[in-house]
Protein backbone atom coordinates (compact mmCIF):
# COMPACT_ATOMS: atom_id res chain seq x y z
CA UNK A 1 0.00 0.00 0.00
CA UNK A 2 1.46 3.33 -0.98
CA UNK A 3 -0.47 5.17 1.70
CA UNK A 4 0.18 3.67 5.13
CA UNK A 5 -1.00 4.90 8.48
CA UNK A 6 -2.73 7.91 7.04
CA UNK A 7 -4.00 9.82 10.03
CA UNK A 8 -7.71 10.39 9.55
CA UNK A 9 -8.70 13.92 10.49
CA UNK A 10 -11.61 14.53 12.87
CA UNK A 11 -12.93 12.90 15.94
CA UNK A 12 -14.09 9.59 14.50
CA UNK A 13 -17.31 8.43 12.91
CA UNK A 14 -20.28 10.60 13.82
CA UNK A 15 -23.75 9.16 14.27
CA UNK A 16 -26.42 10.67 12.01
CA UNK A 17 -27.68 12.63 15.05
CA UNK A 18 -24.29 14.24 15.59
CA UNK A 19 -24.01 15.30 11.95
CA UNK A 20 -25.06 18.64 10.53
CA UNK A 21 -27.60 18.59 7.68
CA UNK A 22 -24.78 19.09 5.19
CA UNK A 23 -22.75 16.25 6.68
CA UNK A 24 -25.76 13.94 6.63
CA UNK A 25 -26.45 14.74 2.98
CA UNK A 26 -22.77 14.20 2.17
CA UNK A 27 -22.66 10.82 3.91
CA UNK A 28 -25.88 9.81 2.15
CA UNK A 29 -24.27 10.53 -1.23
CA UNK A 30 -21.28 8.38 -0.32
CA UNK A 31 -23.48 5.58 0.96
CA UNK A 32 -25.39 5.71 -2.34
CA UNK A 33 -22.09 5.19 -4.19
CA UNK A 34 -22.01 8.68 -5.70
CA UNK A 35 -18.67 10.28 -6.48
CA UNK A 36 -17.70 13.46 -4.69
CA UNK A 37 -16.28 16.05 -7.10
CA UNK A 38 -13.86 18.92 -6.38
CA UNK A 39 -16.42 21.72 -6.23
CA UNK A 40 -18.95 19.76 -4.16
CA UNK A 41 -19.32 20.57 -0.49
CA UNK A 42 -17.29 18.20 1.70
CA UNK A 43 -16.40 18.11 5.41
CA UNK A 44 -13.05 19.73 6.20
CA UNK A 45 -11.82 16.49 7.75
CA UNK A 46 -12.64 14.52 4.59
CA UNK A 47 -10.64 17.04 2.58
CA UNK A 48 -7.71 17.04 5.02
CA UNK A 49 -7.57 13.25 5.17
CA UNK A 50 -7.67 12.94 1.38
CA UNK A 51 -4.86 15.47 0.99
CA UNK A 52 -2.75 13.37 3.35
CA UNK A 53 -3.64 10.10 1.69
CA UNK A 54 -3.37 11.15 -1.98
CA UNK A 55 -0.29 13.25 -1.20
CA UNK A 56 1.42 10.31 0.47
CA UNK A 57 0.44 8.11 -2.44
CA UNK A 58 1.89 10.62 -4.94
CA UNK A 59 5.11 10.99 -2.95
CA UNK A 60 5.46 7.20 -2.89
CA UNK A 61 5.27 7.02 -6.68
CA UNK A 62 7.97 9.66 -7.01
CA UNK A 63 10.31 8.39 -4.28
CA UNK A 64 9.64 4.88 -5.61
CA UNK A 65 11.55 5.79 -8.77
CA UNK A 66 14.79 5.99 -6.80
CA UNK A 67 15.40 2.31 -5.87
CA UNK A 68 14.70 1.26 -9.46
CA UNK A 69 16.41 4.19 -11.12
CA UNK A 70 19.48 2.88 -9.36
CA UNK A 71 19.60 -0.02 -11.85
CA UNK A 72 18.69 1.65 -15.15
CA UNK A 73 22.32 2.18 -16.09
CA UNK A 74 23.27 -1.30 -14.93
CA UNK A 75 20.51 -3.39 -16.49
CA UNK A 76 21.90 -6.62 -17.95
CA UNK A 77 20.64 -6.03 -21.53
CA UNK A 78 19.58 -3.10 -23.64
CA UNK A 79 16.04 -4.50 -23.75
CA UNK A 80 15.82 -4.80 -19.96
CA UNK A 81 17.15 -1.27 -19.69
CA UNK A 82 14.54 0.13 -22.06
CA UNK A 83 11.78 -1.73 -20.19
CA UNK A 84 12.95 -0.54 -16.79
CA UNK A 85 13.23 3.00 -18.09
CA UNK A 86 9.62 2.83 -19.34
CA UNK A 87 8.50 1.44 -15.99
CA UNK A 88 10.22 4.17 -14.00
CA UNK A 89 8.77 6.77 -16.38
CA UNK A 90 5.31 5.33 -15.64
CA UNK A 91 5.96 5.87 -11.92
CA UNK A 92 6.67 9.53 -12.62
CA UNK A 93 3.39 9.68 -14.54
CA UNK A 94 1.54 8.04 -11.68
CA UNK A 95 2.97 10.59 -9.27
CA UNK A 96 1.77 13.37 -11.57
CA UNK A 97 -1.78 11.98 -11.91
CA UNK A 98 -1.97 11.79 -8.13
CA UNK A 99 -0.54 15.25 -7.49
CA UNK A 100 -3.16 16.61 -9.91
CA UNK A 101 -5.93 14.75 -8.08
CA UNK A 102 -4.66 16.14 -4.79
CA UNK A 103 -4.49 19.67 -6.16
CA UNK A 104 -8.23 19.63 -6.84
CA UNK A 105 -8.61 19.69 -3.04
CA UNK A 106 -7.03 23.13 -2.82
CA UNK A 107 -3.36 22.42 -2.19
CA UNK A 108 -0.64 23.09 -4.75
CA UNK A 109 1.89 20.56 -5.95
CA UNK A 110 4.78 22.70 -4.81
CA UNK A 111 3.25 22.90 -1.33
CA UNK A 112 2.95 19.11 -1.22
CA UNK A 113 6.54 18.66 -2.34
CA UNK A 114 7.76 21.13 0.22
CA UNK A 115 5.81 19.34 2.96
CA UNK A 116 7.48 16.08 1.97
CA UNK A 117 10.91 17.67 2.04
CA UNK A 118 10.21 19.24 5.42
CA UNK A 119 9.33 15.80 6.80
CA UNK A 120 5.67 16.77 7.30
CA UNK A 121 4.40 14.16 4.85
CA UNK A 122 5.37 10.54 4.40
CA UNK A 123 5.87 8.06 1.59
CA UNK A 124 5.61 4.27 1.69
CA UNK A 125 8.03 2.47 4.02
CA UNK A 126 9.01 0.04 1.25
CA UNK A 127 11.13 2.57 -0.61
CA UNK A 128 13.47 2.89 2.33
CA UNK A 129 14.90 -0.54 1.54
CA UNK A 130 17.84 -0.77 -0.84
CA UNK A 131 17.97 -2.51 -4.25
CA UNK A 132 21.30 -4.28 -3.94
CA UNK A 133 21.41 -6.20 -7.21
CA UNK A 134 19.48 -6.94 -10.40
CA UNK A 135 17.37 -9.66 -8.76
CA UNK A 136 15.97 -6.98 -6.46
CA UNK A 137 14.53 -5.20 -9.50
CA UNK A 138 12.66 -8.40 -10.33
CA UNK A 139 11.45 -8.83 -6.76
CA UNK A 140 10.37 -5.18 -6.52
CA UNK A 141 8.25 -5.43 -9.67
CA UNK A 142 6.77 -8.75 -8.63
CA UNK A 143 6.14 -8.09 -4.93
CA UNK A 144 6.07 -4.34 -4.43
CA UNK A 145 4.05 -3.57 -7.54
CA UNK A 146 1.94 -6.63 -6.79
CA UNK A 147 1.12 -5.25 -3.35
CA UNK A 148 0.48 -1.82 -4.84
CA UNK A 149 -1.98 -3.26 -7.34
CA UNK A 150 -3.81 -5.04 -4.53
CA UNK A 151 -4.33 -1.68 -2.86
CA UNK A 152 -5.03 0.35 -5.95
CA UNK A 153 -7.61 -1.93 -7.52
CA UNK A 154 -9.99 -1.36 -4.61
CA UNK A 155 -9.26 2.39 -4.62
CA UNK A 156 -10.74 2.66 -8.13
CA UNK A 157 -14.04 2.60 -6.24
CA UNK A 158 -13.08 5.32 -3.79
CA UNK A 159 -15.59 8.12 -3.19
CA UNK A 160 -13.48 11.03 -4.42
CA UNK A 161 -13.88 11.30 -8.21
CA UNK A 162 -10.44 12.63 -9.20
CA UNK A 163 -8.70 10.04 -6.98
CA UNK A 164 -10.79 7.18 -8.36
CA UNK A 165 -10.10 8.28 -11.94
CA UNK A 166 -6.35 8.51 -11.28
CA UNK A 167 -6.51 4.98 -9.88
CA UNK A 168 -8.22 3.66 -13.00
CA UNK A 169 -5.42 5.04 -15.18
CA UNK A 170 -2.75 3.74 -12.82
CA UNK A 171 -4.21 0.24 -12.57
CA UNK A 172 -4.26 -0.05 -16.36
CA UNK A 173 -0.52 0.58 -16.44
CA UNK A 174 0.48 -1.22 -13.29
CA UNK A 175 0.13 -4.81 -14.44
CA UNK A 176 2.94 -4.23 -16.96
CA UNK A 177 5.10 -3.38 -13.94
CA UNK A 178 4.35 -6.55 -12.08
CA UNK A 179 4.79 -8.73 -15.14
CA UNK A 180 8.16 -7.19 -16.03
CA UNK A 181 9.28 -7.95 -12.47
CA UNK A 182 8.02 -11.50 -12.60
CA UNK A 183 9.70 -11.98 -15.96
CA UNK A 184 13.04 -11.01 -14.38
CA UNK A 185 12.36 -13.42 -11.52
CA UNK A 186 11.61 -16.26 -13.95
CA UNK A 187 14.79 -15.61 -15.88
CA UNK A 188 16.86 -15.76 -12.70
CA UNK A 189 15.02 -18.52 -10.88
CA UNK A 190 15.30 -20.78 -13.94
CA UNK A 191 18.91 -19.73 -14.61
CA UNK A 192 22.06 -21.22 -13.12
CA UNK A 193 22.50 -21.95 -9.40
CA UNK A 194 24.06 -18.58 -8.67
CA UNK A 195 21.22 -16.72 -10.41
CA UNK A 196 18.62 -18.76 -8.56
CA UNK A 197 20.38 -17.99 -5.28
CA UNK A 198 20.21 -14.28 -6.10
CA UNK A 199 16.46 -14.54 -6.79
CA UNK A 200 15.94 -16.35 -3.48
CA UNK A 201 18.04 -13.77 -1.64
CA UNK A 202 16.00 -10.90 -3.11
CA UNK A 203 12.78 -12.62 -2.08
CA UNK A 204 14.15 -13.21 1.41
CA UNK A 205 14.93 -9.55 1.90
CA UNK A 206 11.79 -8.09 0.31
CA UNK A 207 9.07 -10.45 1.52
CA UNK A 208 8.40 -8.94 4.92
CA UNK A 209 8.86 -5.32 3.84
CA UNK A 210 6.25 -6.04 1.13
CA UNK A 211 3.80 -7.30 3.75
CA UNK A 212 4.41 -4.09 5.71
CA UNK A 213 3.16 -2.07 2.75
CA UNK A 214 -0.42 -2.79 3.80
CA UNK A 215 0.09 -1.04 7.12
CA UNK A 216 -0.30 -2.25 10.71
CA UNK A 217 -2.71 -5.05 11.67
CA UNK A 218 -6.39 -4.10 11.86
CA UNK A 219 -6.43 -4.32 15.63
CA UNK A 220 -3.83 -1.49 15.75
CA UNK A 221 -5.24 0.45 12.85
CA UNK A 222 -6.88 3.32 14.64
CA UNK A 223 -7.86 5.45 11.69
CA UNK A 224 -9.68 2.94 9.54
CA UNK A 225 -13.30 3.27 10.60
CA UNK A 226 -13.85 6.88 9.57
CA UNK A 227 -11.88 6.44 6.34
CA UNK A 228 -13.96 3.40 5.49
CA UNK A 229 -17.20 5.26 6.23
CA UNK A 230 -16.04 7.93 3.81
CA UNK A 231 -15.04 5.24 1.30
CA UNK A 232 -11.53 6.53 0.93
CA UNK A 233 -10.43 3.15 2.19
CA UNK A 234 -12.42 0.16 0.99
CA UNK A 235 -10.72 -2.90 2.49
CA UNK A 236 -8.89 -3.31 5.77
CA UNK A 237 -5.10 -3.73 5.95
CA UNK A 238 -5.36 -7.38 6.96
CA UNK A 239 -7.86 -8.22 4.22
CA UNK A 240 -5.54 -6.84 1.56
CA UNK A 241 -2.47 -8.47 3.10
CA UNK A 242 -4.21 -11.85 3.14
CA UNK A 243 -5.25 -11.41 -0.47
CA UNK A 244 -1.66 -10.56 -1.40
CA UNK A 245 -0.22 -13.63 0.31
CA UNK A 246 -2.85 -15.87 -1.28
CA UNK A 247 -2.09 -14.52 -4.72
CA UNK A 248 1.68 -14.56 -4.35
CA UNK A 249 2.30 -18.05 -2.94
CA UNK A 250 1.40 -19.96 -6.13
CA UNK A 251 3.58 -17.54 -8.13
CA UNK A 252 6.44 -18.26 -5.73
CA UNK A 253 5.90 -21.98 -6.07
CA UNK A 254 6.09 -21.71 -9.85
CA UNK A 255 9.47 -20.02 -9.50
CA UNK A 256 10.66 -22.85 -7.26
CA UNK A 257 11.60 -20.39 -4.53
CA UNK A 258 11.02 -20.80 -0.81
CA UNK A 259 9.08 -18.34 1.30
CA UNK A 260 11.35 -16.81 3.96
CA UNK A 261 8.45 -17.21 6.39
CA UNK A 262 8.66 -20.82 7.65
CA UNK A 263 5.11 -20.54 9.00
CA UNK A 264 3.42 -19.99 5.65
CA UNK A 265 0.94 -22.80 5.29
CA UNK A 266 -2.30 -23.34 3.38
CA UNK A 267 -5.27 -23.28 5.74
CA UNK A 268 -8.11 -25.25 4.22
CA UNK A 269 -10.66 -23.95 6.73
CA UNK A 270 -10.22 -20.30 5.90
CA UNK A 271 -9.39 -20.95 2.26
CA UNK A 272 -6.20 -18.93 2.51
CA UNK A 273 -2.63 -19.09 3.73
CA UNK A 274 -1.57 -18.64 7.32
CA UNK A 275 1.52 -16.45 7.57
CA UNK A 276 3.66 -14.63 10.13
CA UNK A 277 3.38 -10.94 10.75
CA UNK A 278 6.35 -8.84 9.75
CA UNK A 279 8.37 -7.22 12.53
CA UNK A 280 6.14 -4.26 13.36
CA UNK A 281 8.85 -2.59 15.45
CA UNK A 282 10.97 -2.44 12.31
CA UNK A 283 8.01 -1.01 10.39
CA UNK A 284 7.49 1.81 12.89
CA UNK A 285 11.22 2.51 13.00
CA UNK A 286 11.31 2.83 9.20
CA UNK A 287 8.31 5.16 9.26
CA UNK A 288 10.03 7.29 11.89
CA UNK A 289 12.93 7.75 9.50
CA UNK A 290 15.27 5.03 10.67
CA UNK A 291 15.10 2.60 7.76
CA UNK A 292 18.19 1.62 5.77
CA UNK A 293 17.72 4.31 3.11
CA UNK A 294 15.46 7.06 4.51
CA UNK A 295 18.20 9.68 4.57
CA UNK A 296 19.46 8.82 1.08
CA UNK A 297 15.99 8.94 -0.41
CA UNK A 298 15.11 12.32 1.04
CA UNK A 299 18.53 13.73 0.20
CA UNK A 300 18.10 12.61 -3.42
CA UNK A 301 14.62 14.17 -3.63
CA UNK A 302 15.70 17.47 -2.09
CA UNK A 303 18.78 17.64 -4.31
CA UNK A 304 16.70 17.02 -7.45
CA UNK A 305 14.24 19.73 -6.38
CA UNK A 306 16.93 22.29 -5.57
CA UNK A 307 19.13 21.50 -8.57
CA UNK A 308 16.09 21.83 -10.82
CA UNK A 309 15.05 25.21 -9.51
CA UNK A 310 16.99 27.26 -12.09
CA UNK A 311 15.37 25.22 -14.88
CA UNK A 312 11.87 25.75 -13.51
CA UNK A 313 12.53 29.45 -13.02
CA UNK A 314 14.23 29.80 -16.39
CA UNK A 315 11.28 28.27 -18.24
CA UNK A 316 8.87 30.55 -16.40
CA UNK A 317 10.99 33.60 -17.30
CA UNK A 318 11.04 32.46 -20.94
CA UNK A 319 7.26 31.98 -20.96
CA UNK A 320 6.78 35.41 -19.41
CA UNK A 321 9.07 37.08 -21.95
CA UNK A 322 7.22 35.44 -24.85
CA UNK A 323 3.89 36.53 -23.46
CA UNK A 324 5.02 40.16 -23.38
CA UNK A 325 6.57 39.89 -26.87
CA UNK A 326 3.39 38.37 -28.33
CA UNK A 327 1.21 40.99 -26.69
CA UNK A 328 3.44 43.75 -28.16
CA UNK A 329 3.21 42.14 -31.61
CA UNK A 330 -0.57 41.98 -31.43
CA UNK A 331 -0.69 45.64 -30.33
CA UNK A 332 1.53 46.70 -33.24
CA UNK A 333 -0.60 44.97 -35.87
CA UNK B 1 6.34 29.34 -4.03
CA UNK B 2 5.29 32.21 -6.23
CA UNK B 3 7.07 30.85 -9.27
CA UNK B 4 5.05 27.66 -9.56
CA UNK B 5 4.26 26.61 -13.13
CA UNK B 6 0.59 27.19 -13.90
CA UNK B 7 -1.87 24.32 -14.13
CA UNK B 8 -3.17 23.19 -17.55
CA UNK B 9 -6.16 21.00 -18.26
CA UNK B 10 -5.47 18.37 -20.90
CA UNK B 11 -7.88 17.11 -23.55
CA UNK B 12 -7.02 14.20 -25.82
CA UNK B 13 -8.72 12.86 -28.91
CA UNK B 14 -8.43 9.10 -29.18
CA UNK B 15 -7.94 7.02 -32.29
CA UNK B 16 -11.47 6.48 -33.47
CA UNK B 17 -12.86 9.87 -34.40
CA UNK B 18 -14.15 10.67 -30.93
CA UNK B 19 -14.19 14.23 -29.64
CA UNK B 20 -11.43 15.51 -27.35
CA UNK B 21 -11.93 14.29 -23.82
CA UNK B 22 -10.61 15.67 -20.55
CA UNK B 23 -7.94 13.30 -19.22
CA UNK B 24 -6.41 15.27 -16.35
CA UNK B 25 -4.13 18.18 -15.69
CA UNK B 26 -0.47 19.01 -15.38
CA UNK B 27 1.91 21.89 -14.71
CA UNK B 28 3.88 23.61 -17.44
CA UNK B 29 5.42 27.05 -17.97
CA UNK B 30 3.65 27.64 -21.31
CA UNK B 31 1.35 26.03 -23.87
CA UNK B 32 4.15 24.50 -25.90
CA UNK B 33 5.62 22.76 -22.86
CA UNK B 34 2.13 21.76 -21.70
CA UNK B 35 1.62 19.88 -24.99
CA UNK B 36 5.03 18.23 -24.70
CA UNK B 37 4.38 17.23 -21.10
CA UNK B 38 0.89 15.99 -21.98
CA UNK B 39 2.45 13.78 -24.64
CA UNK B 40 4.66 12.18 -21.96
CA UNK B 41 2.12 12.06 -19.16
CA UNK B 42 -1.10 11.13 -20.96
CA UNK B 43 -0.20 9.39 -24.23
CA UNK B 44 2.54 6.92 -23.31
CA UNK B 45 0.47 4.08 -24.79
CA UNK B 46 -0.93 5.61 -27.97
CA UNK B 47 -3.99 6.99 -26.21
CA UNK B 48 -4.37 9.89 -28.57
CA UNK B 49 -3.95 11.51 -31.96
CA UNK B 50 -4.54 15.12 -30.89
CA UNK B 51 -3.90 17.13 -27.72
CA UNK B 52 -5.60 20.30 -26.54
CA UNK B 53 -4.26 22.21 -23.55
CA UNK B 54 -6.10 25.00 -21.72
CA UNK B 55 -4.74 26.91 -18.78
CA UNK B 56 -6.93 25.88 -15.86
CA UNK B 57 -7.66 29.48 -14.79
CA UNK B 58 -9.43 30.07 -18.13
CA UNK B 59 -12.02 27.36 -17.54
CA UNK B 60 -15.41 28.57 -16.36
CA UNK B 61 -17.52 25.89 -14.76
CA UNK B 62 -21.10 25.49 -13.61
CA UNK B 63 -21.55 25.41 -9.88
CA UNK B 64 -22.66 22.15 -8.26
CA UNK B 65 -25.06 24.15 -6.07
CA UNK B 66 -27.02 25.21 -9.14
CA UNK B 67 -27.45 21.65 -10.34
CA UNK B 68 -31.18 21.67 -9.60
CA UNK B 69 -32.31 24.86 -11.38
CA UNK B 70 -29.70 24.50 -14.14
CA UNK B 71 -30.95 21.15 -15.40
CA UNK B 72 -34.59 21.46 -14.43
CA UNK B 73 -35.72 22.73 -17.86
CA UNK B 74 -34.64 19.47 -19.48
CA UNK B 75 -35.97 17.24 -16.70
CA UNK B 76 -39.52 18.30 -17.46
CA UNK B 77 -39.28 17.69 -21.20
CA UNK B 78 -39.37 13.93 -21.46
CA UNK B 79 -40.82 14.18 -24.98
CA UNK B 80 -37.33 15.07 -26.17
CA UNK B 81 -36.49 11.37 -25.94
CA UNK B 82 -37.65 9.19 -28.82
CA UNK B 83 -38.89 6.55 -26.39
CA UNK B 84 -41.65 9.02 -25.36
CA UNK B 85 -43.59 8.16 -28.51
CA UNK B 86 -45.30 4.84 -29.03
CA UNK B 87 -44.98 3.78 -32.65
CA UNK B 88 -46.87 0.59 -33.58
CA UNK B 89 -44.72 -2.38 -34.58
CA UNK B 90 -46.58 -2.53 -37.91
CA UNK B 91 -44.92 0.72 -38.96
CA UNK B 92 -41.56 -1.02 -39.14
CA UNK B 93 -38.17 0.40 -38.21
CA UNK B 94 -38.13 4.07 -37.30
Amino acid sequence: MYAQMVKTAGTGVKTPDEMSDQERAFQARIDAGEKIEPRDWMPDDYRATLIRQIGQHAHSEIVGQLPEGNWITRAPTLERKAILLAKVQDEAGHGLYLYSACETLGVSRDELIEMLHAGKMKYSSIFNYPTLNWADIGAVGWLVDGAAIMNQVQLQKTSYGPYARAMVRICKEESFHQRQGYSIMMKMAFGNAAQKAMAQDALNRLWFPSLMMFGPPDKDSVHSTQSMAWRIKINTNDELRQRFVDQTMPQMKYLGLTCPDANVKWNEDKGGYDYSDPDWDEFFAVLRGNGPCNKDRMAARVKAWEDGEWVRDGLMAHAHKNKIKNAAQVAAE
Amino acid sequence: MSNEWPLWEIFIRGQHGMSHRHVGSLHAPDAEMAIKNARDVYTRRNEGVSIWVVEAVHIAASSPDEKGPLYEPSNSKVYRHPSFFDIPDDVGAM
